[in-house]
């Protein structure tokens, strides 16, 4: 098993230490002649998602990597990796992949004095730690996307098939859970 | 783990890592900026390079400017006060900037002490010059460091300097036999704690950006290879003939910092660039303030 690691800017080498710690192997796209390599699934991380989404487009990533998302390649997004695979942003006019039956809020906490860490259930793994850094939240799931985890009365993770997001930054935390659950994906995706 | 406000005013740096972070003086021109890539704003009144032109006592700009620009963008806004100026800090704090540049680039207000940063809940970036300075920053609370560089001169060999000396002092320590560290910390004026952190991970406990003179998509790529984790870039866009594309090109040369077939491409066709001044033609070396 091989995952990329979308690393156009943001908090991409600390998902990739996550990884190291759970021995996959992992390497950085940077630009379209990366996607060239054998991957697995694809981690978009924290970052700007203006930024990210930019990047993406004038270095000729976006059309490869949402079709290869929609072919279903298993994808993590934390907080902009999360806006990147919205298919609605309430306060955005811009969207990007698209991919997945979420609306999300972008800075919905506010500016960074809004920034907190709580600990909260999150599906069947329990009670993890969770850093919110502006981060957005979901104010609804629909189609096949379920809701995963909630804080205050707001969905902050959510999974539709082959995509997993998280409003909060599981690779800014100790706990290596979240980034197995992805690897577990991951695997099932690639034995079918 | 509580809500600790160091560690996730940390953190927001992690998220700016591997970006530039573009002065504005203007909505507009923060606008342009989120446009080419930014990601995030300074906001200030006069870019660096004006502010050394039009001397004088240089202070922190008008709250009605930044929250202009606030309003104007969704990425992170930064602002400067003045070294030692914890009431223009306060300031910046109730309009809820999202990171404060305790910044050599405006006249020190206070020619010994530092900003106890330890007693604010939003994040501050300091410059420095040396892994002296960035630890001593560090243990005021600073959850960012820069370089210093000598801004608004388009010269980049100051931040050049600084990213060098840093990263060497930094391989220095982390060589070091266990029992030395606490000359070092001694030499140094810090906290032994902190000279440990960098001798067991070889960096800076927080994250180091370089500023200060960068003007080229191949300033900023000089910048990342020799360590820096991203970009400021002051006056160097709005100071140039082109500024849309001269920033894009930038924001893109950071991104894909060792690919110099990438960056042959970006240089091209930019349009003239801030005609800036040498070192040896500066009157105020600003890196001289505050150490």
């Amino acid at each position: 098993m091989r995952i990329a690691v979308l690393a156009l800017q943001g908090a991409f080498i600390e998902h990739e230490q996550m990884l190291k710690r759970l021995d996959i192997p992992s390497f950085e796209i940077r630009q379209k002649r990366d996607l060239d390599n054998d991957f697995d699934g694809l981690i978009i991380p924290g970052g700007e998602s203006t930024v990210q989404g930019k990047l993406m487009r004038e270095l000729d990533l976006y059309d490869p990597i949402k079709e290869a998302v929609e072919k279903g390649l298993p994808v993590f997004g934390t907080c902009a990796g999360l806006l990147l695979l919205a298919k609605k942003i309430k306060n955005d006019d811009r969207v990007h992949f698209a991919t997945m039956d979420i609306t999300a809020v972008r800075n919905a906490y506010g500016r960074q004095l809004g920034s907190f860490y709580t600990e909260s259930e999150f599906g069947c793994i329990g009670k993890i730690p969770m850093t919110f850094i502006r981060a957005p939240y979901i104010e609804t799931v629909s189609g096949s996307a379920e809701a995963l985890a909630a804080v205050d009365g707001h969905i902050v993770a959510a999974r539709q098939g082959n995509q997993l997001v998280t409003a909060f930054h599981p690779e800014l935390n100790d706990d290596l859970r979240i980034h197995r659950y992805f690897a577990d994906m991951v695997r099932s995706a690639s034995s079918k | 783990m509580e809500n600790n406000r160091f560690e996730l005013n940390k953190n927001l740096a992690q998220m700016l890592k591997g970006g530039v972070i573009m002065d504005v003086t203007t909505p507009e021109q923060a606008k342009i900026a989120e446009a080419a890539g930014a990601c995030a704003v300074m906001a200030l009144e006069r870019i660096p390079a004006d502010i050394r032109a039009a001397g004088g006592v240089s202070r922190m700009s008008d709250p009605k400017m930044i929250k202009g620009i606030q309003n104007a963008v969704s990425i992170p806004v930064m602002a400067k006060c003045r070294i030692g100026h914890f009431a223009e800090a306060q300031i910046l704090q109730a309009i809820e900037i999202d990171y404060i540049d305790e910044s050599e680039v405006l006249s020190p207000a206070d020619d010994k002490y530092h900003i106890d940063k330890t007693k604010f809940d939003v994040p501050f970036v300091c410059g420095a010059k040396d892994l002296g300075e960035a630890l001593r920053r560090i243990n005021e609370g600073a959850s960012m460091i820069r370089t210093k560089g000598e801004p608004g001169t388009g010269d980049v060999v100051q931040a050049v300097r600084h990213m060098r000396m840093m990263q060497s002092e930094i391989r220095r320590i982390a060589s070091m036999a266990d029992d030395e560290l606490f000359d070092v910390a001694k030499q140094l004026q810090v906290p032994y704690d902190l000279v440990l952190y960098v001798h067991e991970n070889k960096k800076l406990p927080v994250v180091n950006f370089a500023a200060g003179g960068v003007a080229t998509p191949a300033d900023a790529a000089l910048m990342m290879q020799l360590g820096a984790e991203g970009v400021f870039v002051g006056s160097g866009i709005f100071k140039s003939g082109n500024p849309e594309k001269r920033a894009a090109a930038i924001v893109k040369a950071v991104t894909n910092f060792t690919d110099a077939k990438m960056l042959a491409e970006l240089s091209e066709d930019l349009g003239e660039a801030m005609v800036g001044i040498n070192e040896q033609e500066i009157q105020l070396l600003m890196a001289e303030r505050g150490k």
